[in-house]
């Protein structure tokens, strides 16, 4: 079996103790593959964010196993955990998060300039990054001058420049109407099926249904999972 | 659902045989609802019987050819200027489902609500390919692009409804329960008790 881009063993994760004890997460355990998109879905308080935040590495387990392309991140110490969250793992949030005083691309380039490449190297991948989203035409613009669908397309160019493989969405398209947010789904998608591996936390159907798999968390738990090894029967269409 | 008068709307752009009728139907519905021929021609013959279509003849090769009569253009004209009426709802068999579930004693309610929203996500991922497929495509097909839409939508709208049920039915059981701090059982319907 090939490594999974992304893999939770049994991850719990309680907040505080005694009395005022929150298990955010019980015994959660996910593989997501290269390739494939996987969405989260939940109520407020299941546990969707605390899942994310783990699996970039952001937060550690109270117990079980968070592995990042086959690298357990418990393993790892502080200096070689972020390195390897900075340079495998890209972040999009509700809030596109562009730096206001950089370009878009400089804003893509930056994470490649931390990567340690040179300035032109990491001009050249922010380009072919912004390019791969649709979106070059926009790379000497700042973000006050772009819509907020534009912004989270720099947004996710910015989550994939270089080797990252693995894209952590949480809440993607929350600010964004209805078109736009289709919008960056398909792009999603369309990364996904380039290779790369993404976990989308969204609270909508209609976005979760891009997904190859969806997951229910209920109060920490994953209840239920849909999308695996389906048959492909839609609608009863006949070829007739 | 008024085949009738979809059948109707098409003929009014030129006569059409049976076979071409189910044909436009279904390239426009995607087959979404399927038509039998048999069931195009039971119509076709009762439109004639109301004097809104007239039986051409053959065209040759052996097809009943049909025509739209004035009256016939006057009700396609009817038809699309009232709306679908919805005085009557359709009966719902998950509302009904849902409705029945929350009465009776030992009914998992939050399995039932599970269940159903993996269903309904699953279509909603079959309806979203299918949307990809159809978008994507050279000359992308408006009219069944607009059918998938109309069932994401109603997808979407049965997901959001079933999470309304299970917060409303999670706040009914604390509210029964107030010393159960467990957010976990309440899940269960026997809270409901």
């Amino acid at each position: 079996m090939s490594t999974a881009a992304l893999e939770l063993r049994e991850v719990s994760r309680v907040h505080g103790s005694g009395p005022t004890e929150v298990h955010a997460l019980r015994g959660v355990s996910l593989r997501v593959d290269p390739g494939e998109l996987v969405a989260v879905m939940g109520p407020s308080g299941s546990g969707k964010s605390s899942l994310l935040t783990l699996a970039g590495g952001l937060d550690r387990p109270t117990a079980g196993s968070v592995l990042v392309d086959g690298t357990a991140l418990e393993t790892l110490g502080q200096a070689a955990r972020a390195r390897l969250r900075r340079t495998s793992v890209g972040y999009v949030f509700q809030s596109y998060n562009l730096i206001p005083a950089l370009t878009a691309v400089e804003n893509v380039a930056l994470p490649r300039e931390l990567d340690g490449r040179r300035p032109a190297a990491a001009r050249r991948d922010a380009l072919a990054a912004l390019a791969a989203v649709g979106v070059e035409d926009l790379a000497r613009r700042f973000p006050d001058d772009m819509s907020g669908g534009q912004q989270q397309r720099v947004a996710i160019a910015r989550a994939v420049v270089g080797e990252r493989r693995l894209i952590l969405l949480d809440e993607p398209t929350g600010a964004l109407d209805t078109d736009t947010g289709e919008e960056v789904l398909r792009l999603v998608r369309a990364r996904c099926d380039a290779g790369v591996a993404g976990v989308l936390v969204t609270h909508e159907a209609r976005h979760a249904a891009w997904a190859d798999r969806v997951v229910f968390l209920r109060d920490g738990v994953m209840v239920d999972e849909t999308g695996r090894d389906r048959p492909d029967v839609l609608l009863g269409r006949t070829t007739s | 659902m008024s085949v009738r008068h979809a059948l109707l709307a098409l003929l009014e752009q030129g006569p059409r045989y049976g076979y071409q009728l189910r044909a436009d139907f279904e390239a426009r519905t995607g087959t979404t609802w399927p038509l039998n021929v048999g069931q195009v021609y039971t119509t076709l013959s009762r439109l004639e019987r109301d004097g809104l279509v007239d039986a051409e003849g053959d065209d040759g090769e052996g097809h009943q050819v049909y025509r739209i009569t004035p009256s016939g253009r006057a009700e396609v004209a009817a038809w699309f200027s009232r709306p679908v009426a919805r005085t009557q709802p359709p009966r719902d068999e998950l509302a009904i489902k849902l409705a029945i579930a929350v009465t009776i004693p030992g009914i998992d309610v939050g399995t039932v609500i599970q269940q159903q929203r993996s269903a309904t996500i699953s279509a909603l991922q079959d309806y979203t390919r299918l949307k990809r497929d159809v978008d994507g495509a050279d000359r992308p097909d408006l009219a069944w692009s607009l059918v998938l839409d109309s069932l994401v939508f109603g997808a979407e709208a049965e997901v959001r409804w079933l999470d309304h049920c299970e917060a409303r039915i999670r706040r009914h059981a604390r509210a029964a329960r107030p010393d159960e701090t467990s957010p976990a059982e309440s899940t269960t319907p026997k809270a409901l008790r």
